[in-house]
């Protein structure tokens, strides 16, 4: 595909969409409120696993200023399931969630009644005084207990176990038979959360009327969403408008349907009155998707000089309570997401998904990615010892080259087809990782103790997937005054993406910058959108914009040939002008205005292709055996995006990522006792990194391969950064220990378990 | 509901409104002066996304009570100094150069510490910058870029304090 010329894409041009946000007149979801809003607080159960014997409202409905609580039995006898939006295993439809919880409750936080008053402090009021009997059933803690069935989360069902699968490629037996070295270990990746800045919200305003919805604070996927919402709603899509304010972080986890996108909407046209609900930060920790809590057992097969034959192992899956929109994506990923950057004759991946009594998991930047690169780069890590390989040397002898690529990594995953890896240049990623890092000089420093510390390094390669299809949607319209307007089925999340459109544009319409408004996410902007997941706001709604645009210069053509009375390719554009000969030039608004005021083009980019980003991290690591405590005292993380729209921006989210990533190390951790109680939910015990944290930390952006599935050439580039974080700073944490003997095999990596380590290590 | 009387000067300008008394000054400011661009993110004292300038110490707006701010002055991210002609103050178009922001909800609560920072240690380093900053959460930017536009942004308070 030819590439589009290069004026504005590539500049690290300054955010249009700072403005705002630096004068603080940007709109969140909680800074709008239509007139006469009621305010919603929602009552959660504080048992993991019960059945409801009964809700006394009398108490919180004698509270003046409090109008309704509503419960289950409000809602009818039908309750609604939330939808599977992705990844749909046979078997999961058993699972779903109710939108408010009916005969029992599954975990910690899953919403019983919803309050309406005039103030959120007047339903919180209320909540207090709202009297729910709940009798305890055991409670399913983790999939070990979930496997024993002795407690069963759906009766119905007869098993927590709602999905076994079992995928591979080439012949995994025949690979092991052949081997001259294998080990097999054990690990496990820790549950943890995105954790946005700003918490969930939505304003529902219903107009009894016109018998239509409105619904604010909507992002990620929201004609999926008003889809879910218009079925359970019993309305017309056409009668619901989901609309995307500014978003305070999504990461994943955010804008997915959650229960009060439908309870909100629900309240506000049972009451016919605008109802408002915004999250608090202990509902959120129970209420959001949480993410990234996978076992694993894995074995790898190798000839004595370190050439990988086979991997083969079992990705266990807790899933909460419920199966949500997001269905099998974390364990199915993880066990596709073994295979890594990797020539490998074989893999074998058994996956199963276990229901517990926790709120139920969902995707977080990188889902299953992290986990797997994780579990087998510690795995290799412990194999290149073994075989007396260095570790850099034994990974990049089992890159896959360029010459091998596309490289097909078969079927792993039952509900997608075949897939391959599509370009790129997958060992210069990781040369150029070790040169930027200084690996070689480093080196020195492995396994050494300096005043006191023990000094690591590690290096570790990664691949990401990105840019999901099936299409998106763009509408531009250029208006009387010169400006185009686009709308986009793409959802903002704070990625910058109203500067990145512009950019694109603006290369494509030979225009400058400023010379356009973007609208993103709503439902009102264009037929139909498919969001922003899997980093695909760019590749997919970026190319949209450029057949677009294509489609507007046809347009001003044609519009600008009639004016001229000539035909529409003796005009040409050149900055915002049409141009024939022996005529006076028109502006694009002048042609506009002429053409009726507006000239209305809408374009699609279909594409089913894959993009795969890949790279490698290294880190440099200090760790005081008397603490615990772990320093890090340089990161480089390489990541290939293909295109750089705007660099800053990539760069931006490359440290965003890794700085999460170091988090879901060494702080991020969702902690639940035996009860399946969360004994962590508010952010004094929760903890993300602060900017004290990581000072040390350096990314670096390659545009080596583009990418050959869309025509700007870009991959997806918000997720990568955060893919090798957990195995780098673990396999230098072991690096430094090597003399000690200690393998990290569970993450977090917190003082206490690293401290924990080395006693055990120790005394043995 | 009982309500009480609370008096303080919020961006320059004397306020008084009518509230519970368990009403916290993020609310009272976001919710009856309409002052929104004052984010809350937690409502526990963490985040530091609510972060105001009372009486030139930065403090956590959800942590103080209206009532607590009677005859203070206040200064919120929109009474934050801005440039000439109504652009971007130095500080904010420091944060704009160094592309330290990306959602933009932890934005307010950062140039409200920072600010009041700069203000008191024109001349604070890296280390300083981030250990003060270590009271406000952001999820997006991993912090680099926030230290750099800060660090940037010092030469303009160090003319004012010499001015």
């Amino acid at each position: 595909m030819t590439v589009v010329p290069n004026t504005l894409i590539g500049q690290e041009l300054e955010r249009t969409e700072d403005l705002r946000f630096l004068t603080g007149t940007g709109t969140f979801v909680d800074d709008y409120e239509p007139a006469c809003t009621l305010h919603a607080a929602i009552l959660r159960s504080s048992v993991a696993h019960g059945r409801i014997v009964g809700l006394n409202k009398n108490a919180a409905l004698k509270i003046r200023g409090v109008h309704a609580v509503l419960d289950a039995s409000d809602i009818g006898f039908d309750i609604p399931t939330i939808p599977l939006r992705l990844a749909p295993l046979n078997g999961f439809e058993k699972y779903l969630q109710p939108v408010i919880a009916h005969g029992k409750v599954r975990y910690v936080g899953e919403p019983v009644a919803i309050v309406l008053a005039d103030s959120r402090a007047l339903a919180e009021d209320a909540l207090e005084v709202l009297d729910l009997t709940v009798q305890p059933l055991e409670a399913v803690p983790d999939w070990i207990a979930a496997e024993r069935d002795t407690s069963v989360l759906f009766e119905q069902n007869r098993t927590n176990v709602a999905i076994r699968y079992k995928t591979h490629i080439g012949d995994v037996d025949a690979q092991f038979r052949a081997a001259d070295y294998t080990r097999k270990e054990k690990f496990r990746s820790q549950r943890h959360t995105a954790l946005p800045m700003e918490t969930r919200g939505v304003v529902a305003e219903w107009d009894g009327v016109s018998g239509r919805l409105k619904v604010s604070g909507a992002t990620k996927v929201n004609f999926f969403n008003r889809r879910a919402l218009a079925k359970m709603l019993d309305l017309p899509e056409s009668a619901i408008d989901l609309l995307e304010l500014d978003v305070g972080g999504g990461f994943g986890v955010r804008g997915e349907f959650y229960p009060e996108d439908f309870l909100i909407p629900f309240a506000a046209r049972k009451v016919d009155r605008p109802v408002k609900w915004i999250e608090d930060r202990r509902e959120h920790l129970l209420a959001i998707n949480h993410s990234r809590e996978i076992d694993c057992e894995l074995e790898i097969a190798c000839r004595h000089d370190g050439t990988m034959l086979a991997l083969r192992g079992k990705i266990y899956g807790d899933m909460g309570a419920y199966i949500r929109t997001n269905g099998g994506v974390v364990p199915a990923k993880a066990a596709q997401f073994l295979h890594g950057p990797y020539r490998l004759p074989a893999i074998e991946v058994e996956v199963a998904a276990y229901m517990t009594s926790k709120t139920p998991v969902g995707t977080y930047r990188a889902p299953g990615r992290v986990e797997a690169n994780f579990f087998r780069e510690r795995l290799i890590e412990m194999a290149a010892r073994d075989l007396g390989i260095e570790p850099a040397t034994f990974r990049r002898n089992n890159l896959i080259t360029e010459s091998e690529l596309p490289y097909s990594i078969g079927q792993l995953v039952p509900y997608e087809t075949e897939t391959q890896y599509d370009n790129g240049d997958y060992v210069a990623g990781f040369e150029r990782c070790l040169a930027e890092f200084g690996y070689e000089e480093k080196k020195v420093l492995a396994g050494k103790r300096v005043k006191g510390r023990y000094h690591g390094i590690a290096v570790v390669p990664f691949v990401e997937s990105g840019g999901a299809g099936p299409r998106e949607n763009a509408r531009m319209t250029l208006d009387r005054d010169g400006v185009v307007t686009i709308g986009i089925g793409s959802s903002a999340l704070g990625q910058g993406l109203e500067t990145v459109f512009a950019q694109i544009a603006g290369d494509a319409l030979s225009l400058p910058f400023d010379r356009f408004r973007i609208l993103h996410g709503s439902t009102t902007l264009v037929e139909e959108g498919f969001g922003t997941y899997h980093s695909r706001a760019v590749v997919m709604g970026g190319s949209a914009l450029l057949l677009a645009a294509k489609k507007l210069q046809q347009a001003i053509r044609e519009a600008a040939g009639i004016e001229f009375g000539c035909d529409a390719d003796a005009v040409s554009l050149v900055d915002g002008l049409a141009l024939t000969p022996n005529r006076p030039s028109l502006s694009f608004g002048e042609i506009a205005t002429k053409a009726g005021g507006t000239i209305v083009v809408e374009a699609t980019f279909s594409n089913t292709k894959r993009t795969y980003s890949y790279g490698a991290h290294a880190a440099h690591v200090a760790v005081d055996d008397r603490t615990g405590h772990v320093e890090v005292l340089d990161y480089v993380a390489v990541e290939d995006v293909g295109r750089a729209i705007n660099p800053a921006i990539v760069h931006g989210q490359a440290l965003g990522a890794l700085v999460q990533g170091l988090g879901g190390v060494f702080l991020d951790h969702l902690i639940y006792d035996e009860n399946a109680q969360l004994l962590n939910a508010s952010l004094a015990d929760y903890l993300v990194p602060t900017a004290s944290d990581f000072p040390n930390l350096r990314g670096v952006t390659l545009e080596l391969r583009p990418s050959p599935s869309n025509p700007l050439g870009a991959k997806g580039a918000g997720e990568g950064g955060i893919v090798a974080v957990a195995a780098t700073i673990a396999n230098a944490i072991a690096n430094a220990l090597s003399s000690l003997g200690i393998e990290p095999k569970e993450l977090p990596l917190t003082p206490p378990v690293l401290w924990r380590l080395v006693q055990e290590t120790r005394q043995r | 509901m009982v309500t009480r009387t609370s008096r303080f000067n919020v961006n320059g300008k004397p306020v008084q409104i009518d509230v519970e008394p368990r009403t916290n000054l993020a609310d009272a400011l976001r919710h009856h002066l309409k002052l929104t661009g004052t984010h809350v993110g937690c409502e526990h004292g963490v985040c530091g996304a609510c972060t105001v300038i009372v009486d030139g110490a930065a403090i956590r707006s959800c942590l103080m009570l209206a009532a607590q701010a009677e005859g203070s002055n206040i200064i919120t991210i929109e009474g934050l100094p801005r440039g000439q002609g109504d652009t971007l103050g130095p500080l904010a178009a420091s944060f704009k150069k160094h592309h330290a922001l990306q959602c933009g909800f932890c934005t307010p609560g950062i140039l409200t510490t920072a600010h009041a920072l700069l203000t008191e240690e024109p001349d604070a380093d890296a280390d300083r910058i981030r250990d003060v900053l270590s009271g406000n959460l952001c999820r997006c930017t991993g912090y680099i870029s926030i230290i750099d536009a800060v660090l940037d942004a010092r030469s303009a308070y160090q003319k004012q304090k010499i001015a």
